[in-house]
């Protein structure tokens, strides 16, 4: 190696870096890994095209979601410019369809971000303090974990209302316990680390310990348990609407149109088998992709 | 195992203590009351009636009189909706009905699960694998919401060989049980239950297997010479199926206690739904009953499945 290759910008120091073995860091491992998973890859297409139908249907639909026609009412798939048919109020099914997952996805994320938000704040503090603290903030997850879920969603609405954006809250405000408990589980190990003695010894706030050197070290068993508590919402939230209270008419989410689809399933089957199969394709994507992160990021099976 | 016992018990009463106290007040705490959704209450009536109850009085007092009651007496108190029946009698009625669901439903998805998860891994690769993966898959994908209804269009609408919904019940009484229900009705909402039961106990056991099997003293066992079936029943199966013990416990809870969905497609008289009527109309002392019988059997169910584990798992130790 030339002395100009160690200065840096100049042509040999260039040619020196391109030609460097390139190191690979766990990440590109696991994406490497990842990417030669055949369920992952296909539930990834799969959810990208979900995505993409939520975000841009809307705009190709020949209808409106809420737009009802008095002469269409029920009709099959195909007849009047309805592509896969209309509801009991001559709605278009497919726009419907469109809105719906959207409604589904987003309340997915917003709630999953909702429960990872306090999950991993509560786990990480409650593993890294240990203790009187560890264990009083423990007793509040068993505790909460003994209450029934529908006791707590039929609490929120009734107190708040039914309100579209207290949905994603109600869910998410309950989801959060096997996240929190999860993140205690990994902190507690990794709170005997040398590297959290050393920025222990360096003088680092609990709080930056935790929010620094904790938590991106929590990221793998995290990053599985939120494709994993994604459609466990969005079946929440199905759950929820099929019992009359989560979203409301005329919006839809695949819930409420399973459930309208039931009501109906003898005259108009289209109406249930539609949104199922987008349902199950949709829980089927983020299945697929959180088995093959937990095989990507598991080290125990290199 | 006695200490250990004693241990988790004493744990347990500061929980369901905890659990009590909090549904309590959140309970209260929402808007509504038991009486507004009845014929138009004259001021004076609806006093009356509050003072019948006791809810008259200030929360705290309440609180304690509800407390001590459930403690010293085990008395749930009276339905505020009901009239003349206490929270106890609808929980007997109402539990019989989804224990007797739930419980055929583990004990199916179990067996099914179970057997399913083993030919799996010893046939790791193979056509009946991959069946049964594809089967796990669309378990956990398919809610019961939907098969639900399929089944009842296929199965009872078109083909005409089940009731579609409904429960009769048959002259065989069992003690505790009490009499049992007409097989054809309950054959639907069982198989709706165990299904995605099935698709879990069936992964679960699969990988369990598959670890196990690859492990030193199964191949210390096949180089004994023996017979194959043997090592599986009792050598690998016994390892295998650990985590799904640690799964069963809340499962079990959660089944027991009744599925609102399956209730309410089926028609059939238990406890989720009239748990969500009950949240719905406000009847304190009904939902409160549900909380408590809901939490007890939680811990209990866990604490069988530690027991369990440590019978299993000599590794484990009851601390």
């Amino acid at each position: 190696m030339s002395v100009s290759a160690m200065i840096p910008g100049s042509p040999e120091r260039a040619e020196l870096l391109q030609n460097a073995v390139k190191g690979r860091s766990l990440w590109d491992d696991a994406r490497r890994r990842l990417m030669r998973n055949k369920a992952a890859v296909a539930g990834m297409i799969i959810l990208a095209i979900m995505v993409l139908l939520a975000i841009v249907g809307p705009f190709l639909a020949p209808f409106r979601y809420d737009t009802v026609t008095k002469t269409d009412v029920w009709l099959a798939p195909l007849q009047g410019g309805h592509l896969i048919g209309s509801d009991s109020l001559g709605r278009d099914l497919l726009a419907r369809l469109f809105a719906g997952l959207g409604v589904s996805l987003l309340i997915g994320v917003v709630a999953t971000s909702v429960s990872l938000v306090i999950g991993v704040v509560w786990g990480a503090v409650a593993g890294y303090v240990g203790g009187r603290v560890d264990e009083v903030m423990m007793r509040v997850v068993d505790t909460l974990y003994s209450l029934p879920f529908i006791f707590f969603v039929i609490l929120l609405m009734v107190t708040f209302g039914r309100n579209f954006i207290l949905i994603f809250l109600a869910i998410g405000a309950v989801e959060w316990l096997t996240m929190s408990r999860i993140v205690r589980g990994q902190t507690l190990s990794l709170k005997q680390k040398e590297f959290i003695e050393a920025a222990r010894a360096a003088g680092l706030s609990p709080w930056q310990i935790i929010s620094r050197h904790i938590v991106p070290n929590l990221l793998g068993p995290v990053v599985v348990y939120v494709t994993l508590t994604i459609p466990a919402v969005i079946l929440a939230e199905s759950f929820l609407s099929f019992l009359g209270l989560g979203v409301q008419p005329p919006m839809a989410s695949l819930g409420t149109l399973i459930a309208n689809g039931t009501q109906d399933m003898e005259p108009a089957p289209w109406l249930l088998i539609f949104p199922s199969v987008a349902m199950a394709l949709t829980l089927m994507g983020f299945n697929f992709i959180g088995d093959g992160l937990r095989d990507a990021l598991d080290p125990k099976d290199r | 195992m006695l200490r250990f016992l004693l241990r988790r018990l004493l744990v347990a009463i500061p929980t369901m203590f905890l659990v009590v106290t909090l549904a309590f007040f959140m309970m209260r705490a929402a808007p509504g009351s038991p009486f507004v959704n009845e014929r138009q209450l004259s001021p004076e009536v609806e006093k009356a009636v509050m003072a019948k109850y006791g809810m008259d009085r200030p929360l705290a007092e309440q609180y304690f009189t509800y407390v001590k009651g459930v403690v010293l007496h085990g008395d749930l108190g009276p339905s505020l909706k009901y009239k003349d029946k206490s929270v106890g009698d609808i929980l007997k009625e109402n539990a019989r009905v989804s224990a007797i669901l739930g419980l055929s439903a583990i004990l199916l998805a179990s067996i099914v699960g179970v057997t399913l998860g083993v030919l799996a891994a010893l046939r790791q690769n193979r056509s009946i694998d991959y069946a049964t993966m594809a089967l796990a898959i669309i378990g956990v994908c398919i809610p019961t919401f939907v098969t639900a209804p399929l089944l009842v269009l296929a199965f009872g609408s078109k083909l005409g060989w089940l009731p579609i919904a409904g429960w009769d019940e048959t002259t065989i009484v069992l003690p505790i049980i009490g009499a049992l229900p007409r097989l054809a009705n309950i054959v639907l909402p069982v198989t709706v239950l165990a299904l995605p039961q099935i698709a879990i106990i069936s992964r679960l056991t699969r990988a369990g297997m598959i670890e196990v099997l690859r492990s030193n003293y199964i191949r210390t066992a096949r180089a004994k010479g023996l017979p194959e079936w043997l090592i599986v029943r009792r050598h690998a199966l016994r390892a295998a199926i650990l985590p799904l013990v640690s799964y069963l416990g809340p499962a079990c809870a959660g089944l027991l206690t009744g599925s609102l969905v399956v209730e309410k497609i089926f028609q059939l008289p238990g406890l989720g739904k009239f748990f969500v009527i009950s949240a719905l109309q406000r009847d304190y002392t009904v939902v409160m009953g549900m909380v408590i019988v809901y939490a007890a059997l939680i811990l209990v169910l866990n604490l069988i499945a530690d027991l369990l584990l440590a019978a299993l798992d000599p590794r484990v130790r009851l601390s």
